[in-house]
């Protein structure tokens, strides 16, 4: 059974139908299940979701785009990585075309990202709350929906899925204004789905989300992945990219300074080799130029190295007491995203 | 605690500075209001309004003729006895029919007309003749000054102007009532007659000061337009659209709103383009000014006892054309600013200057002439003369097309111009 339209729908597409395939989705309408679906043409199926060529955007002095090239493959979930500024939420705003790059070149399916095509198969998910604060659940979802040309019967279904699937059903009928936090967040998402986009485009969905709602969210980014959707999300929080997406761009003032699996970042910037973490008590001063003397880094009070086995510890401890610097703690770690980002750009994702 | 109060004073004088809305309203609204204002009711005197009117001399006697020639020289009022030519062709002369015609499309706001034997009999004392004929006064009741003025000016004009027509009156009442003169004081008194109509026909009317006070010229008033009706339809427009505009610039802020919540990117992503979502938000705002009108014209019916139902299809053609025009000048500001408190600083700004110019706040024919023109700029002029027409001088409705054409006009320009503004709404 399909429960979810775009679920059902994107999960065909990603087994790159077969056009036997298709008559799945055939027949999930038989069932009432999909209200209204674009028939996958040719260019649909074989042309990945984005293609993105040598992009860039210019403000003014300020280049917050600069050559960007990025292929999103069926069913992925793409993550772009960065500290605010970086430039992910022009490059996003670029695809849905709000924002005229001054260079390059976006196709979404094959077909230019401005068409009316690609407008159909993209939905969007914008960092701010976009809803009508005065609506209620319900009208919110039946206004956007209705912006993407949806009606009647079609629409009523999209409305019900939404709802469903940002288990806001039971309060479809308060207005956006009086619902928490995480719910208009939730909300927001689900009014970028209305129309049962094939790629969907999430700018920091979880910003200012308490952990628990942040969770809830995740899960919800889940089900839609799980079931084939393809998707970009862009976040300066390594846990989430960690945790979401099957590739991962780290984006930097406006370049994609590393770009693949989370496994693959981490092996290609520190190889086999471990992290230790070590706090020490004393003058910070002089403890940062010891560490910067043994070739690591203080982040936030903590000093990191980089070793090649869990060995070199015993005397990386020694040297710090042999320099009168004593220890308060020490941790060893498996790298992660965070340090490739901090291993590439010399700052943590967080600056 | 005197430096946290000058701290405080500081905070909010920086504030201040750099909102210019606030800026604006505090420092050019009072100034411009001011001026407006002072320009309206007085200051300088060649700026004081004349009054029109329109002169029908049926009698042509002797004694009407020095009372038109009186009329004509007084300074404040402007009398007409014709048309203004038509193509370099001068017009014929106003007749009872053709003034009343005039009065009523509001070409001037009071007719005289001097009838057949006015001449015999011009002035009276008291009611000694009651049946002699009197001067008719035409007026236009919407303007509730100008009738009075020229029914001063008459009597002031019979004391000044004909002096030996007075004196010759009293002399027929003397012969009257006390039995008569002797032969030798007959003689006396024509002959100084006769030199006051000499010395009268050589000396131009001066205007002089004084008002004929106890009436001795008898006038018989008569509305011609807006007859048994007072000012609420006046004011229903006039305040109206006012408010329309009010509520036509606040309605069009929802775009700023959409535009700082990130609505009105997620929208333009959708389907609906710029101009799709412009004409919806006209669309919407003309229906909204529209039931205000309504609303305001059937409250005046029911409370007021405006006249509403029997003036449906001009109240229709009006109401649109008014409503167009006010939600395109709300869309307008709105595409100009960049947030709501901008919004609100200017709209109140350009509103009230607006509604103090075009008649909304003090009607414009009690404007200077040039204030008056200055109206023809501004959306409430044209609304309240469209609405006058109607509900004033029972016009039909075609003769609303001025008015409904210049709205229009107003209303296309105007969304055009925003149009092109929220452009930059469209990309970055």
């Amino acid at each position: 059974m399909c429960s979810e339209s775009w679920k059902c729908c994107t999960a065909a597409i990603r087994r790159n139908a077969a056009p036997g395939r298709c008559v799945s989705i055939v027949s999930c309408k038989a069932q009432g299940e999909i209200a209204t679906l674009p028939a996958p043409t040719a260019s649909t199926l074989t042309s990945p979701p984005l293609r993105i060529d040598a992009l860039v955007k210019r403000f003014g002095q300020v280049t917050a785009v600069d050559g960007i090239t990025l292929e999103l493959r069926p069913g992925e979930c793409l993550g772009l990585l960065g500290p605010n500024g970086a430039g992910k939420s022009t490059l996003i705003r670029s695809i849905v075309g709000r924002v005229v790059p001054d260079a390059g070149s976006i196709t979404v399916f094959g077909g230019r990202a401005d068409s009316a095509m690609a407008r159909k198969a993209l939905g969007w998910v914008p960092q701010e709350l976009a809803l009508y604060p005065r609506l209620t659940c319900r009208e919110n979802l039946q206004s956007f929906g209705r912006y993407h040309a949806l009606s009647g019967p079609s629409l009523e279904q999209a409305v019900a899925q939404c709802l469903n699937w940002a288990t806001l059903t039971d309060r479809a009928g308060e207005l956006v204004k009086h619902l928490s936090g995480g719910m208009k967040r939730r909300l927001n998402m689900a009014a970028g789905l209305i129309h049962e986009p094939k790629l969907i485009l999430m700018d920091e969905p979880t910003a200012g989300v308490d952990p628990q709602s942040r969770n809830h969210i995740f899960e919800m980014i889940e089900k839609l992945r799980d079931g084939g959707m393809a998707i970009i999300y862009t976040t300066h929080y390594m846990e989430e990219a960690e945790r979401l997406c099957d590739r991962v761009a780290i984006v930097d003032h406006g370049h994609i300074i590393a770009l693949g699996t989370n496994a693959e970042l981490v092996q290609n910037a520190f190889g086999a080799r471990s992290q230790v973490l070590a706090r020490f008590a004393g003058a910070s001063e002089s403890i940062a130029v010891w560490v910067a003397q043994r070739g690591g880094r203080t982040v936030d009070g903590t000093a990191q190295f980089t070793i090649e086995h869990p060995t070199e510890i015993a005397g990386l401890l020694e040297d710090s007491a042999k320099a009168g610097l004593e220890l308060l703690d020490v941790s060893l770690r498996k790298p992660n995203l965070e340090s490739v980002f901090l291993h590439l750009t010399g700052r943590e994702l967080r600056d | 605690m005197l430096t946290m109060m000058i701290s405080i004073m500081r905070t909010a004088m920086v504030s201040l500075r750099r909102d210019r809305g606030a800026l604006a309203l505090s420092f050019v609204l009072p100034v411009v209001f001011f001026s407006i204002f002072a320009v309206i009711f007085g200051g300088r005197r060649d700026t004081t309004p004349k009054v029109s009117v329109l002169v029908v001399d049926e009698d042509h006697s002797r004694a009407s003729e020095r009372l038109v020639q009186g009329l004509k020289h007084e300074g404040s009022l402007v009398v007409k006895t014709r048309p203004a030519p038509v193509k370099g062709v001068e017009q014929p002369e106003y007749t009872a029919a053709t003034a009343e015609a005039a009065v009523k499309a509001g070409t001037a706001p009071v007719a005289l007309i001097i009838p057949h034997g006015f001449g015999e009999n011009p002035i009276s004392f008291g009611s000694a003749e009651a049946n002699r004929p009197t001067i008719q006064l035409l007026e236009d009741s919407s303007d509730m000054v100008a009738p009075q003025v020229i029914a001063g000016f008459l009597q002031k004009v019979a004391i000044t102007s004909m002096p030996d027509l007075m004196a010759e009156q009293g002399s027929k009442y003397f012969d009257q009532f006390a039995g008569g003169l002797t032969r030798e004081q007959r003689e006396r008194v024509d002959e100084s007659l006769r030199s006051l109509r000499q010395q009268q026909d050589s000396v131009a009317t001066s205007s002089g000061s004084g008002s004929g006070g106890g009436g001795i010229i008898g006038v018989t008033a008569r509305a011609v337009v807006g007859q048994n009706r007072d000012m609420v339809s006046f004011y229903a427009a006039a305040i109206g659209v006012m408010f329309l505009l009010f509520t036509a610039s606040g309605a069009a802020g929802a775009l700023l709103e959409e535009a700082e919540s990130g609505t009105l990117d997620r929208v333009l992503s959708s389907r609906v383009t710029m101009s799709t979502l412009m004409l919806g938000k006209l669309t919407y705002n003309s229906l909204l000014a529209f039931s205000q009108l309504v609303l305001m014209f059937l409250w005046g019916w029911a409370v007021f006892k405006l006249d509403f139902w029997s003036h449906i299809p001009g109240f229709v053609v009006m109401g649109v054309s008014t409503a167009i025009a006010v939600a395109a000048f709300g869309l307008l500001l709105a595409s100009i600013c960049h947030t709501r408190a901008q919004l609100g600083a200017l709209s109140t700004l350009v509103i009230l200057v607006m509604s103090s110019i075009g008649g909304s706040m003090f009607p414009r024919f009690l404007m200077p002439e040039s204030m008056q023109k200055a109206g023809l700029f501004t959306i409430n002029a044209w609304a309240i003369d469209g609405f006058t027409k109607i509900f004033w001088r029972d016009e039909p409705v075609s003769h609303l097309w001025p008015q409904v054409l210049v709205l229009l006009g107003i209303a296309v320009v105007l969304f055009a111009i925003a149009r092109r503004v929220a452009r930059r709404w469209e990309f970055s």
